[in-house]
C-alpha cells in the first residue's frame, strides 16, 4: 500500500490554488458583464472593456481557467489515488500546471485586445491553440502514463470519464481550430459556411459534453462516494451510462443549428440524438444520489456533501431541460433568447461550479497535510452553500423570465400580421430580469470571496500545524 | 448528398441505436443484487446494483421515439421521411398561409395616393409597425435618424420630395458617395472650404478670410453636385448646405473630416423583404410624419 507521502500533492496544492483564483477573476468578470447589460453605460466607452470583448473572457476564465484548473487538479489527484501510485512525472506535472496558466494568462491578454478567432468557446488565437495543443498532450501522457503504472487490477470508473474527457477534447480542440494563419494574430478557419458552423457546434456542444459534464462526472465518481463514506450504487449503470453518454454527446452538436441552413437530415439527427441523450445523462444523477441511501442524515451535518448532492440535482434538471430544449419547436420558441443564458448557468453554476467547490473542500485540507474535508471553518462552508444555492436560483429564475418572455414577444403579431414588438421593447422588457441575474450573480461571487478566505485561513492553519510538528520533533 | 454517404449516414445512425439497445440488455440484470462487486480503489466500494426500470425503459422509449422520428420526418440520409416535410416546404406554407391572410389588408391601399393614405389612421397605425420592425434600426423609433442616418421628420429631402421618389427609396435603397477631397485640396484648402460650408449655413463662428478662399475651391469641386448655390441635388442625393440639417454632425471637425475623407451613405433596399404594399403604406407613415402633415 502506497501511504500519502507517496504521491505528488504539490501540483495538486497548485492547481487547486488556482481553480479558486480564477474562479474568482471568472466570476467577477461574469458580474461586471452581467452589470453592463443592465446599465450599458458602466462599459466606460473602452474598447477593451466592452461586452463584446469581455463576454469570451469570462466564457474562457470560467470554462478553461476554473474548471480547466478543477479537472486537471481532481484527475491528478483521482488518478494517483484510485490506481495507488504516484503520478508518472513530477517535472511533466510541474510543466502541465505551468504550461496551463500560460495558456489562461495569455487569453486574459489577447481577448480583451480583440485578438479572436471569433469561434465561440474557441476565441483563442492559432499561436495560444498550439500551446494548448502542447499542453494538452502532456497532460494526456501525465494522466494516462499513471493509469499505465497503477497498482490496482481495474480502472475505477472515475478515471473512465477523465479518460474519454482528455481524448474527446484533444480531438475536438485540434479539428474545430484548424486555421490558416495569416498573421501571428488572426487566421482563417479551414472550413467555410455551413460546414463551419456545424464542426463550431460538433465542438461547442462537446465541450459542454466532455469538458463540463464527462469531466466532472469523474470529479463526481470520487468525491460523492469519498464524502458520504458509502459505495457507490451501481457498477452496471456506470458502464451503460458512461458508454451511452460519450458515444451519443457526439452527435448532439447540430441542435444548435435548428432552423438555419444546416441540411434538415442533420438538424433531425441532431435532435432524436439529444432526445436519447437524456436517459445516459440522468445515470450519473441516479448512481451518485442512489451512492447516498443510507447517509441522507450526513446532509444535515456536511455542507461539504450538501455541494455534491445540490451540484447533482441542478445536473439533472438542465439535463433533462437540454434535450427539451433541443425539441425544434420549444427551440423555436427558446433559441436565442436569455433562455439558453439560464440553461448554461444552470449546469455552469449549479453542476460545475457547485461539484468544484465540494470537490476542493474536501481535498484542499488534505493535500495541505490535515484531514479531508477538514476546512478552516464548516460554518462558513454551509454560509458559501446558501450564497451558490440563493445565486443560482435567482439567475436561472430571472433568465427564465426573460427568455420565454423575449421568445413570446418576437414572435407576437398584431392582427394585421405586422409584428407586435420592435426588438427593442423585448431589450427593455428584459431589464429587471438583467438586474435579478446580476444579483444573483454577485451573491454567488460573494460566495466565492468566502471560500478564498476559507481556503486562505486552512493553508495558513496548516502551515502552523506543520511548523509546531517539526519543532516537536526537534524538541 | 451521394449515395455513399447517404448509406454512412443511415447505417451509421441505425447501428448507433441498435448498439445503445444491446448495451441495455446485456447490462440489465445482475448477479449479486446489493453486494459489492469486489472492486476497491481508495476505499471506494461498488455494489451490484441493476439498472433502475423505470430508468431502462425512459432509455428504451426515448429509442423508439428516435427510431419513429427518423421514419416520419427527413434523417435518414436521402430517405425523405413518410411526412415529407421540408423546412424550406414549412416555409413557403407558412408564408402563403401568411399572404393569404394578411395580403389583402395592406393590398386594399394599393391604390390609395400616399398623399391621402397619410392621413387615414388606420393605415398609418400599420405603417407604424412596419416602421417598428423594419426601419427604427437606422432610423430611431421615433425616425429622428442619428448620426449618418437621416432624420425622416424634418421636411428635408436629400433624395427628392414626391411619392415615387420616395417610394424608390424604400423599395430600391440608395447609395450616396461623397468623394474624398483632403488629397485634391491639402489641409489648408480642407480647412477653408469647411469654414465656406459653415458660413453657408449661416453659422457666425465661421472665419470670414477662410471662407472666402473656400468659396473658389468650392465653386470648383463641390457646385457639381451640391449646386452653385449649395442648395443640393436630389439626383446625386447630394444634400443642402444651407441650413443647419447636418448628417454627419455639426461641428467644425466633423465637417472637416467630411470634406477631407469623404462619406458613403447606404440605405438598403427593402423590397424584398416588404413588397409593394407595405412598402407603400409605410411610405405614407414617413409622409406623416413631416412638419404641418395631419398626424
Amino acid at each position: 500500500m502506497v501511504s500519502e507521502q507517496d504521491y505528488n500533492y504539490k501540483v495538486i496544492r497548485q492547481f487547486s490554488i488556482m481553480t479558486v483564483v480564477w474562479g474568482l477573476v471568472g466570476m467577477l468578470v461574469g458580474v461586471v458583464i452581467a452589470a453592463q447589460l443592465a446599465w450599458p453605460v458602466l462599459n466606460g466607452n473602452l474598447e477593451w472593456f466592452h461586452f463584446g470583448r469581455l463576454r469570451p473572457l469570462h466564457t474562457n476564465a470560467v470554462i478553461f481557467a476554473f474548471g480547466g484548473c478543477a479537472l486537471m487538479g481532481t484527475s491528478l489527484f483521482i488518478v494517483q489515488r484510485t490506481c495507488h501510485v504516484r503520478l508518472l512525472s513530477d517535472k511533466l506535472a510541474a510543466f502541465v500546471f505551468w504550461g496551463w496558466q500560460l495558456v489562461i494568462v495569455s487569453a486574459a491578454i489577447t481577448l480583451p485586445l480583440g485578438l479572436t478567432s471569433s469561434k465561440e468557446y474557441a476565441e483563442l488565437e492559432w499561436p495560444i491553440d498550439i500551446l494548448i495543443t502542447i499542453v494538452w498532450v502532456a497532460y494526456a501522457i501525465l494522466y494516462f502514463g499513471t493509469i499505465a503504472k497503477r497498482k490496482t487490477q481495474h480502472i475505477y470508473v472515475a478515471n473512465w470519464f477523465f479518460s474519454a474527457f482528455i481524448i474527446a477534447v484533444a480531438m475536438l480542440h485540434i479539428i474545430n481550430s484548424l486555421a490558416i494563419p495569416v498573421t501571428m494574430t488572426k487566421s482563417y478557419s479551414v472550413y467555410a459556411g455551413t460546414v463551419d458552423a456545424l464542426v463550431q457546434w460538433w465542438y461547442g456542444h462537446n465541450a459542454v459534453g466532455f469538458f463540463l459534464t464527462a469531466g466532472f462526472l469523474g470529479m463526481m465518481y470520487y468525491f460523492v462516494p469519498k464524502q458520504a463514506e458509502k459505495p457507490v450504487y451501481s457498477y452496471r449503470l456506470s458502464v451503460v451510462h458512461f458508454w451511452a453518454l460519450i458515444s451519443i454527446y457526439i452527435w448532439a452538436g447540430p441542435h444548435h443549428l435548428h432552423y438555419t441552413s444546416l441540411p434538415d437530415w442533420a438538424q433531425s439527427v441532431g435532435m432524436v440524438m439529444s432526445l436519447v441523450l437524456f436517459a445516459p445523462s440522468w445515470g450519473g444523477m441516479i448512481n451518485g444520489i442512489m451512492t447516498l441511501s443510507g447517509a441522507w442524515d450526513k446532509l444535515r451535518t456536511d455542507p461539504i456533501l450538501k455541494f455534491l448532492v445540490v451540484s447533482l440535482s441542478f445536473y439533472g434538471m438542465s439535463t433533462f431541460e437540454g434535450p427539451m430544449m433541443s425539441i425544434k419547436s420549444v427551440n423555436s420558441l427558446s433559441h436565442y433568447t436569455d433562455w439558453t443564458i439560464g440553461h448554461v448557468h444552470s449546469g455552469a453554476l449549479g453542476w460545475v461550479a457547485m461539484i468544484t467547490i465540494g470537490a476542493m473542500y474536501h481535498l484542499i485540507p488534505l493535500v495541505f497535510g490535515r484531514k479531508q474535508g477538514e476546512m478552516y471553518s464548516i460554518k462558513l462552508i454551509d454560509l458559501h452553500f446558501w450564497m451558490c444555492t440563493i445565486g443560482t436560483v435567482l439567475y436561472i429564475a430571472s433568465m427564465w423570465v426573460n427568455g420565454l418572455m423575449q421568445g413570446l414577444m418576437w414572435r407576437a403579431v398584431n392582427s394585421d400580421g405586422t409584428l407586435t414588438y420592435s426588438f427593442v421593447e423585448s431589450v427593455e422588457a428584459s431589464y429587471p430580469g438583467y438586474v435579478v441575474r446580476l444579483i444573483g450573480g454577485a451573491i454567488f461571487l460573494g460566495g466565492m470571496c468566502i471560500m478564498a478566505y476559507n481556503v486562505w485561513m486552512t493553508t495558513k492553519l496548516a502551515k502552523q500545524e506543520e511548523q509546531s510538528r517539526l519543532a516537536e520533533v526537534t524538541a | 448528398m451521394s449515395e455513399v454517404v447517404s448509406i454512412f449516414v443511415t447505417v451509421g445512425v441505425l447501428a448507433a441505436l441498435l448498439a445503445f439497445f444491446l448495451l441495455l440488455q446485456m447490462n440489465r440484470k445482475v448477479n449479486n443484487e446489493g453486494k459489492p462487486t469486489g472492486h476497491k480503489y481508495d476505499g471506494i466500494e461498488e455494489l451490484d446494483n441493476p439498472l433502475p426500470a423505470w430508468w431502462y425503459w425512459v432509455f428504451v422509449a426515448s429509442i423508439i421515439y428516435g427510431l419513429g422520428y427518423l421514419a416520419y420526418y427527413p434523417g435518414l440520409g436521402n430517405f425523405a421521411g413518410l411526412s415529407g416535410w421540408t423546412s424550406v416546404g414549412q416555409l413557403e406554407e407558412d408564408e402563403q398561409n401568411a399572404d393569404e391572410r394578411y395580403g389583402p389588408m395592406f393590398a386594399k391601399y394599393m391604390n390609395t395616393p400616399i398623399a391621402e393614405l397619410s392621413t387615414l389612421p388606420a393605415a398609418n397605425k400599420m405603417g407604424q409597425r412596419i416602421f417598428a420592425s423594419n426601419c427604427t434600426v437606422c432610423h430611431g423609433a421615433t425616425a429622428k435618424g442619428g448620426f449618418g442616418f437621416p432624420n425622416l421628420t424634418d421636411g428635408e429631402w436629400i433624395w427628392g420630395n414626391d411619392d415615387e421618389q420616395l417610394k424608390s427609396t424604400i423599395l430600391n435603397g440608395r447609395m450616396a458617395v461623397m468623394p474624398p477631397w483632403g488629397e485634391v485640396l491639402g489641409d489648408k484648402g480642407v480647412a477653408e472650404v469647411s469654414e465656406y460650408v459653415l458660413q453657408l449655413a449661416g453659422r457666425t463662428d465661421a472665419d470670414p478670410a477662410l471662407a472666402a478662399e473656400g468659396e473658389k475651391h468650392f465653386g470648383t469641386y463641390c457646385a457639381v453636385c451640391h449646386g452653385p448655390q449649395a442648395k443640393g441635388q436630389t439626383m446625386f442625393g447630394a444634400p443642402n448646405l444651407t441650413n443647419e440639417r447636418w448628417l454627419y454632425g455639426n461641428s467644425r471637425l466633423n465637417i472637416q473630416d467630411t470634406v477631407r475623407n469623404g462619406r458613403s451613405g447606404q440605405m438598403p433596399a427593402f423590397e424584398q423583404k416588404l413588397g409593394p404594399e407595405k412598402a407603400h403604406i409605410v411610405a405614407a407613415y414617413v409622409r406623416s410624419l413631416q412638419p404641418g402633415s395631419a398626424k
